[in-house]
This record gives C-alpha cells, structure tokens and sequence, in this order.
C-alpha cells in the first residue's frame, strides 16, 4: 500500500490580520501551519498504513521554507516527504498547481512506488477553493471521492474502499475502487501526536527536493504564473450587510402564524416566487 | 563553540513544547486547584517516550542526553513545573535502574515504568535527614536471599500512587558508604504510606511518608552492590539537579511571558503599563537572567554528558543560579500583575508557589553551595 498526502503550508488564519487601510491580509511575521484539512487527510492516510501496511509519502509544492511543514509531517509518522520547489513554480494558481503536484505524483510513482491512494485536504485555508485534489484526479485519472469525512473499509485483495461522503442533510457511503484520489474533510479523527522518536527521525530525514525537471515536468509554460489564467483582482474584507437577523420570541404566538407570517414577508420582497410557487402547485 | 540547538534538539524541543502547550497548560490552574495528580497525561506523556529518556532503547528508552533531558523538562514546564518535576523524578529512578540494574533487572523493572502504567518514587530523605543524607537510618538487614527493611522515609513524590519504590537503605557501617539501593513494589507486605502532605505548591502530585514495617525485599531487588547505594543515589541526583533547573526555567518563562503580554494590556495613568521605563527594565532584567540561567544549565548538562570531572559542581552552581533566579522572575512577574497576580486565574502565583520549593528539594541551595565550595576549597 502506497499513500500519497499532499499537504500545503498556509499561514496560521487565526492570526492573519487584514490591514484597516490597504485592506490587504497582512502577512508578516505570521506563523505557519500545515492546512488544517491536510492533517485530517494525513492522520487518516496513517492510520490506514498502521492497519495495512505500506508506506506514506508527503508532498508539497512550494517556496523551500516548505521543507518546514514537511517535517512537521514526518513527526506525525510519515515516511518520506518530497518538496517540488523551483522558481518555475512561483504564481501558480489552482490550475498550474494541479498540474505540477499531478506530474509530481507520476514521478513519486516511476521512483517508489505506484500510490494506491492519493489524499488531499478539502479546502485550503488560504486559498479557500477546493479545486487542486479534483484538478488532480482528473489529470491522473483517478476517481475521485470528494469530502469524505471517513474511511470506512479497505479490502486489499478485491482493491476497493469504502467511504461516508458528508454532504447536505446527510452522508453519502461510496464504493469505489482503487487506486483513487480523496478530499478529506476535518473528519472524526483525532489527530496523533509524534513521539520523541518520531522527532528524532524527522529532524535526520532527508527530504526530497524536486525542482521541475526531477519532476517529471516538460512543458515549463504550464507552471507558475505562466500557466496561471487566474488574475486575483482585489482582495477585500468584505462589509458587513446592514441587514441583521431577526430574532422571533416563540412564546407569545403559534408557531404556525409565525410561519405564515414569515412566507408573507418574502412573498411582499419576491412577488415572483409567490407566481412560481402557486403555478408549480396548481400543475 | 556553537550555542545553537541541533535540529534533532529542536525537534524534541518543540515536540514537548507542543504537549505542554495542549496537554498541560489548559489544565494546569484546575488540577492545582482540585488537588489533581494526572496520571492519565502522564501516560499520554511516557507514550510519547518520555518516561525513559535516558534508558536505553535495547528495552525500549529513547537513549537521549541529559542536555536533551533538560529540554524536555523545560519545554513540558512551560505547561506545568510540578508535572514536568514529577516526569524528572520517574526519569531519574529509570534512569538509576538503566544504568545501576543488571540486565535481569532492566528487562523485568524498565518496560512498565517506561509505559508509567507504573510510576517510580525516589526514596532518600527521612524525619530525621534530609541534608545530610548520608546519615539516613532505615536498616536493611540481610536474611538469607533476601533483605528485610525497616524504617520511615518523608516527603516522597508521588507516593501511594506509585507502584515502585527506589529506597536508600543501611545495610552497614555509619556514614555513606553502608548505604544499598533497593526496589521495592508498593504491595509488598509492611510498605504503608502517611497522609497526603499539604503543602504550598507542587499540589499536582502527591507527597507522602513511606513507611517500612519488616518489609522483606528479595536479594535481586538490590540495585548494584552491597554499600554502593549512596553512590547510586548521588548518581542521580546530578541528573536530577539539572532537570528540577530545567523546570524552573520553563515555569519562569511562561511567567515571563505573561507579565510581557499582560503590561501591554493593562493601563494606569493614561497609559500602558508597559511603557513605564521602569517596567521595561524590569522586563529586559527578567529576559536576561532567562537567557543567563538557560545558557549555564546546557553548559552543566553537556559537561555531564562528556564526563567532565567538574560535573557534579555544574550541576550544583546551576541548580543553585538557575532555581533562585527564576523563583526571582516568577515572582517580579507576579508582582507586575499587580493585585491579579495573587489571583489563581492568572495562573502566575501557582508558578511561584510550585518554583519556591526547588529551592529546597533535590539538595538545598545551601548543600549546594556547600557542594560547589568543597569542590572549589577542598573537603575540611
Ligand atoms: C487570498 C488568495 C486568493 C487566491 N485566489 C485564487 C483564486 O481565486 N484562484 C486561484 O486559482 N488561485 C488563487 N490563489 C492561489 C492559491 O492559493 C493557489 O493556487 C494554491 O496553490 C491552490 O489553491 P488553494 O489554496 O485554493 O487549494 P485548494 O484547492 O483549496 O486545496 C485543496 C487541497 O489541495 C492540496 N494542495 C493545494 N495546494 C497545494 C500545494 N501547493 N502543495 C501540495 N498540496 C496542495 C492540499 O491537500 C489542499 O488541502 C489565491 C491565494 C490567496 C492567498
Ligand atoms: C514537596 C517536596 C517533595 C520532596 N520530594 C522528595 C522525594 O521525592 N524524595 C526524597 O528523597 N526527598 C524529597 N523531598 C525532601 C527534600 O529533598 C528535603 O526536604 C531537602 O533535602 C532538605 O532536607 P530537610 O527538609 O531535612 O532540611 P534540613 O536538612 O533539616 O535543612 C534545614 C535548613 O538547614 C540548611 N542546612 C542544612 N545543612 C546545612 C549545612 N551544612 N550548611 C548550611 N545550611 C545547611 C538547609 O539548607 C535548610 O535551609 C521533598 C521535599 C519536598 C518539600
């Protein structure tokens, strides 16, 4: 069993503060972390090698103090950690990203070993999109299994899993086959904490740098701000809306008139969702 | 000559400090209030491997120095001195075991001590000897294959809770060296213990009065020989010594940087208070002695771990500097919190109350200088 984490080092939000005047995130100084989603999808990549055997390799495109976050992984117990850094890499956006962590994985498995599953987080805490793990199972070609908050079974010798997928009003349980790519949410896992020994072995580790070539990248024009359409015009906090909830005190009224009463306040502001509405029923 | 940590000591470094940080300080004014010793987080503790630093990894120690020792113990005080201290002492007695202990006795006492599903108690101080040490009373008398034990032993950590027993005993002449070593399990018939003391600090752990009735101990429950017992216990204290410094070190640090954050805060005459000059330079007094005490302790305990003939005085001249100075820190950064810094919510005054007795135990500062001054003038 061979597992692939990709992990990204994000600055910690809790401590981000966006500037009063510029309104851009102030960025200096801030500590980093490895994406909170990351460790849920590293915790459980663990723990499905403690059950079934197998190694798990990190990987993470970036700047080199990358090299940091890495490590803080191969203290949770991971195996082997691959940092892709090269300043052809600088700007990516969600597409070049996917492209370069994609040809990365192919090279991690032309070098090791051929990964049966590949993990990314949800969601960044930074860029927020939740495109990179789908951008990367569509490249690979792989199925994708999208917010998967557990891993439920893995049986190797017919090499399908079974996952809950949490999605509105309830949970998916998915079949697939492997290998396959999962976006994992914060999950119900806790997440371990590394021994002394496990610190150790981290700090003497070699981490493995890749610039683009070791990757397995020919087409440069397809990286970094090059291969990025992506154009972040302004980044803002947005204003709060004027409008503030209204809280209903329950203990005067029926329920039932409440009910009424709040249908027709939306039908005085949506005069045509009252039409559609009375159209769909009488149909 | 290069100050800096490895990167293997920056690791552990911030292993402890993150263990300190979610296991330990949450929870540190609460277990102090309710009089709570924490077993289950030491156990969470000793599965991280910290309950055998410096046991050997052919049973399963994670085989570190003493100056790694030091680190731990500062980083995991951050969180809470009393619970880093009694982490130290079950260090210490494994650590005797490891290297005192015969093979036999290394594979059967070490596993379970290094899980902390048993913990360890150090046993030398009696009513009647504390400084000197040496003069300690509790007989063992030889009886066939094995050593019957009488006698009472005071102010045990952790006793009643631990299940193993490192106790110095007379098994002959006067003086130190009719001392042996024994290991004694707490159910062994005679073994009683005295009323949890009420004391100022270190209310995390218990400490208590070991009392010794007839206790008979088999002949392969005798740590090294005969007469070396005041050896062995010395032996460990040096260690010892650095990680009790170690302790006050992370517990003044963590005052230190409440009093910082908390000047910044709080406001009097207009301002912050942490714009008064004179505060500032109390601050900047504080960082210094930090920096001082911290710097001198990895010096005593890379001299320890090459050897050094001058070890044991640098043990005793850092844990002398070094606990006097941050009991100091904690206490300055009690009183710039003014009136709040005697409240138990800001947690300052329980770092105070637990720093005050490393001034005492493992070897007063007086012994130490006592210590320090022989070494330097020769024994009269
Ligand atoms: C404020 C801000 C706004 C941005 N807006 C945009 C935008 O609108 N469009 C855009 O394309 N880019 C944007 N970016 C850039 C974006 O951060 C990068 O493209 C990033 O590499 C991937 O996008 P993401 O962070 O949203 O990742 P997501 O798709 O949210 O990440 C999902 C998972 O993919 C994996 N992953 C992501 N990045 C890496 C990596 N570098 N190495 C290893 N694994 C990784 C992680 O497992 C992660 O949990 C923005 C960045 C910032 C800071
Ligand atoms: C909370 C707590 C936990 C403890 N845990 C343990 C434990 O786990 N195991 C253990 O064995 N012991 C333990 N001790 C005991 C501790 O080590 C002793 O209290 C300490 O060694 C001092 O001994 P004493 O109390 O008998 O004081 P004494 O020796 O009676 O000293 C009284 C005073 O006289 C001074 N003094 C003595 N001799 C000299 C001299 N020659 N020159 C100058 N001044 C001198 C001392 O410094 C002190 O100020 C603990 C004590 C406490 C308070």
């Amino acid at each position: 069993m061979h597992i692939v984490v990709c992990i990204k080092q994000v600055p910690d939000s809790a401590q981000i503060r966006v500037h009063p005047v510029t309104n851009t995130i102030m960025r200096q100084g801030v500590p980093t972390i490895i994406n909170p989603y990351d460790l849920f999808a590293l915790e459980e990549a663990l723990k499905v090698r403690d059950h079934h055997g197998g190694e798990v390799t990190v990987l993470t495109m970036g700047p080199p103090m990358a090299e940091e976050a890495l490590r803080k992984a191969l203290t949770y117990g991971a195996d082997r950690a691959i940092l892709l850094t090269d300043r052809h890499f600088a700007g990516s956006d969600t597409l070049a990203t996917s492209f370069a962590l994609s040809q990365a994985i192919s090279q991690i498995g032309n070098s090791f070993d051929t990964p049966d599953i590949v993990f990314t987080g949800k969601q960044t805490i930074d860029g927020d999109t939740a495109q990179v793990g789908p951008g990367i199972a569509k490249r690979l070609n792989l199925v994708q299994l999208t917010y998967v908050a557990k891993i439920t079974s893995i049986d190797l010798s017919a090499r399908a899993i079974t996952v809950e997928r949490r999605s509105e009003g309830g949970t998916h349980v998915l079949k697939s086959e492997l290998p396959c790519l999962i976006t994992m949410l914060e999950g119900t896992t806790v997440i371990r904490r590394g021994s002394l020994d496990d610190a150790l072995r981290a700090a003497r580790s070699e981490i493995v740098k890749w610039n683009a070539a070791e990757a397995g990248i020919e087409d440069i024009t397809k990286c970094g701000l090059r291969g990025s359409p992506t154009v972040v015009k302004r980044v803002f906090a947005p204003t709060p809306r004027e409008q503030k909830a209204v809280q209903i005190d329950t203990t005067e009224k029926r329920v039932h008139d409440i009910a009424n009463e709040l249908v027709a306040s939306i039908f005085t502001h949506q005069p045509a969702l009252q039409h559609e509405l009375s159209s769909a029923g009488s149909a | 000559m290069d100050f800096r940590l490895s990167e293997e000591q920056e690791a552990i470094r911030q292993m402890a400090l993150d263990f300190a940080r979610d296991e330990l300080a949450p929870h540190a004014i609460d277990w102090d209030q309710q009089k709570h010793f924490p077993v289950d987080t030491l156990r969470g503790a000793a599965a991280l491997g910290m309950a055998g630093i410096y046991v050997r990894d052919d049973v399963g120690g994670t085989g570190l120095t003493r100056l790694d020792a030091a680190i731990i113990i500062e980083a995991l005080a951050t969180g809470c001195p009393a619970v880093a201290s009694f982490v130290s002492i079950h260090n210490m007695c494994a650590g005797m075991i490891d290297r005192y202990g015969t093979d036999e006795q290394r594979q059967r006492l070490l596993p379970k001590l290094l899980t902390m599903e048993v913990l360890a108690s150090y046993c030398l101080t009696e009513p009647g000897s504390g400084s000197d040490a040496a003069a300690l009373k509790t007989k063992a008398v030889k009886d066939g294959d094995s050593y019957v034990l009488t006698g009472q032993k005071q102010f045990i950590s952790g006793a009643g809770e631990s299940g193993l027993y490192v106790i110095m005993a007379r098994t002959g002449e006067e003086g130190p060296k009719g001392i042996s070593t024994f290991v004694i399990e707490k159910d062994a018939p005679g073994l009683t213990f005295g009323a949890n003391e009420k004391k100022m600090g270190w209310h995390v752990q218990p400490t208590r009065a070991v009392m010794l009735d007839g206790v008979r101990v088999p002949a392969e429950n005798r740590l090294g020989a005969e007469g070396d017992g005041f050896k062995i216990a010395m032996g460990g204290l040096d260690g010892g010594r650095l990680n009790i410094a170690a302790a006050s070190l992370g517990g003044a640090q963590t005052a230190f940087e409440k009093a910082l954050a908390y000047v910044q805060e709080r406001r009097a005459f207009g301002k912050a208070i942490g714009e008064f000059q004179a505060l500032q330079f109390r601050l900047a007094d504080m960082a210094t002695d930090l920096e001082i005490a911290r710097t001198f302790l990895w010096r005593a305990a890379s001299a320890l771990d090459a050897g050094d003939a001058e070890a044991t005085k640098l043990c005793a001249m850092a844990k002398r500097f070094v606990t006097d100075r941050c009991f100091a820190v904690a206490n300055d950064a009690l009183q710039l919190h003014g009136g709040y810094g005697y409240l138990a919510d800001y947690g300052v005054e329980k770092i105070v109350r637990d720093l005050r007795v490393h001034q005492i135990l493992e070897g007063t500062n007086e012994i130490m200088r006592l210590i320090v001054a022989r070494s330097i003038i020769g024994r009269k």
